[in-house]
């Protein structure tokens, strides 16, 4: 009896089940990441050299920016696209809607270096689209597309559109049909009711699609790595850059923080607006 | 069908599908190219270059790796986020909230830097063998997607089913794997699958944790791309989306596959 009531009562049992995993997290994910970021503010120069040194350096502000642009245009592209193609696939009947989101699926479980790969193929120097467009005459030597700033924002494009679908497709369907008909009811016109009625309702949503997407496509590194090279640098590949060929731990370390508190500040500023926004919110 | 979408919009949705389409099509037409070289349509069908996959012994060990460290991070993981996706649900009002937002954290941090922090920290800080500081990685990295797949099945488990059991005098460990467990079934399924999936696909946190000898398949795959342009990694690919299909067949099977959309 008195175990039963410890099972019940006791958060001590909470704690013991949970303890394996929270251990794992505090000492395998907080305390190394915490290590490193510390580490960059004890330097024997002072406590913000290598920051100083990061940001006087031409090169790696560069880098930071473009990371930022790069992030920023891809979430633009796969929020206006990712949009239009979830509103389809939200109102497809029924078999064509399971097989379309089957479709959107799949790309996101095949890996992302295959996914990178294939565009290595379209867009190399001897690759599908050079020897298209110089068999139809269209060009007369092969254009120089890999390794192009435009390159890298298609194949994170690539990577990140089925995510935005497959979260917008969920956000839609969860939208009362009864609103969209009232509107219409009423005598708003398809093109009233999508824009004052279904996307401020998706806003929430499509905070959510942006956040995921920003915050994947500024941390990738196999797809600017493979289709941008040492010309597109971004902080992930001149992370591994500086740890594996330079060595140099203390600049490593930077970009690893740097990188971590643009996340975390732009995840959780989103999330908050987004719930601070919320018109379905109760 | 009043609210039929504009047709420019299912052009537009139409375009989108045909961009996620065509370069896997293309990847399986170079794969079974019968040429030294990438090319697409295909020129001669082969499938030597499956046969070479095989035949390059990093390709033979990474692959062993890979499926390795994926099946046995996976299992690692289960094995502690199930009784903390259970107790953080069942012991909802007994646990402070931060402990619930813990398990979160791990998707905040970018993975590139969790590699370069365990790089840091096990391999370089305290000699933890590279097999080991990898297994670590993975568990870690696919643990967050374990507990809150699974968490999402508890959500709509009755807990009073388990009181009943308890109260008529079942041993709580007992009805935990006669009553609990059954009704999570497809959870537990569902984060097997995505975290081995996720765990055979990652880079970010692979990258830092190779060393001489071993390495993961993606890893692998970098290195031979930025060597060589034949349609071996073409083959690799299709292999590994061969292994998607089957994987969403087996998801289709049990689950629906409605299920992964959510």
């Amino acid at each position: 009896m008195t175990s039963r009531r410890f099972w019940r009562r006791n958060g001590a049992t909470g704690w013991a089940l949970s303890a394996p995993a929270t251990l794992a997290i505090i000492g395998f994910l907080l305390i190394p990441i915490g290590a490193v970021i510390a580490g960059t503010f004890m330097d024997p120069r002072g406590v913000f050299a290598p920051y100083i040194s990061y940001f006087n350096s031409g090169f790696r502000t560069t880098v930071l920016f473009r990371t930022l642009q790069i992030a920023a245009i891809t979430t633009i592209i796969s929020l206006i696209f990712g949009f239009m193609t979830a509103y389809v696939v939200s109102r497809a009947p029924g078999k064509l809607k399971s097989l379309l989101i089957v479709a959107a699926v799949f790309p996101l479980l095949t890996g992302v270096v295959v996914r990178a790969f294939a565009w290595l193929i379209i867009l190399g120097r001897n690759g599908i689209l050079n020897q298209t467009l110089l068999g139809l005459g269209i060009v007369n030597e092969p254009l120089e597309m890999l390794y192009t700033q435009g390159a890298v924002i298609i194949g994170m494009v690539y990577l990140f559109v089925p995510l935005m679908v497959l979260s917008l497709v969920g956000v839609l369907e969860n939208i009362p049909k009864d609103v969209l008909q009232a509107s219409s009811s009423l005598g708003a016109s398809p093109l009233a009711t999508f824009w004052q009625v279904l996307l401020p309702l998706a806003v929430p949503g499509l905070i959510v699609g942006a956040v995921l997407v920003f915050t994947g496509s500024f941390t990738a590194y196999a797809t600017p790595q493979l289709l941008g090279g040492e010309r597109q640098t971004v902080l992930a590949t001149l992370l591994h850059q500086r740890a594996m060929v330079s060595f140099d731990w203390v600049g490593a370390s930077t970009i690893a923080a740097i990188m971590t508190v643009i996340t975390i500040t732009i995840v959780l500023a989103m999330s908050n607006i987004a719930r601070r926004i919320n018109p379905m919110a109760t | 069908m009043s609210d039929r979408p504009h047709p420019i919009l299912i052009g537009v949705a139409a375009l989108v599908y045909l961009f996620l389409m065509l370069p896997l099509v293309i990847v399986v037409g170079a794969a079974l190219s019968d040429t030294t070289y990438l090319t697409f349509p295909p020129q001669g069908l082969s499938l030597r270059w499956f046969e070479n996959i095989f035949e390059i012994s990093a390709f033979r060990r990474t692959i062993v790796t890979s499926l390795q460290i994926a099946f046995m991070g996976t299992l690692l993981a289960l094995l502690i986020g199930i009784p903390a996706a259970y107790a953080l649900n069942r012991f909802r009002v007994e646990l402070p909230k931060w402990l619930g937002t813990l398990f979160v954290l791990p998707i905040l941090v970018p993975e590139i830097v969790f590699g370069f922090a365990l790089l840091k920290s096990l391999t370089v800080g305290t000699g933890v063998p590279i097999f080991a500081a990898l297994l670590i990685g993975h568990t870690l990295l696919v643990l967050p997607y374990v507990v809150r797949v699974i968490s999402a099945s508890l959500a709509s488990f009755d807990f009073s089913i388990e009181e009943a059991a308890i109260s008529l005098g079942s041993a709580p460990i007992k009805t935990f794997f006669t009553i609990v467990l059954p009704n999570v079934r497809a959870g537990v399924i569902a984060a097997f699958i995505l975290a081995f999936i996720t765990s055979l696909n990652d880079v970010s946190v692979s990258l830092f944790l190779t060393g001489p000898g071993i390495s993961t398949l993606p890893i692998q795959i970098l290195a031979h791309v930025e060597q060589f342009f034949d349609p071996t990694v073409a083959s690799v690919s299709v292999l590994l989306m061969f292994l998607t299909v089957a994987v969403m067949a087996v998801v289709e099977r049990t689950l629906g596959l409605t299920f992964l959309a959510k």
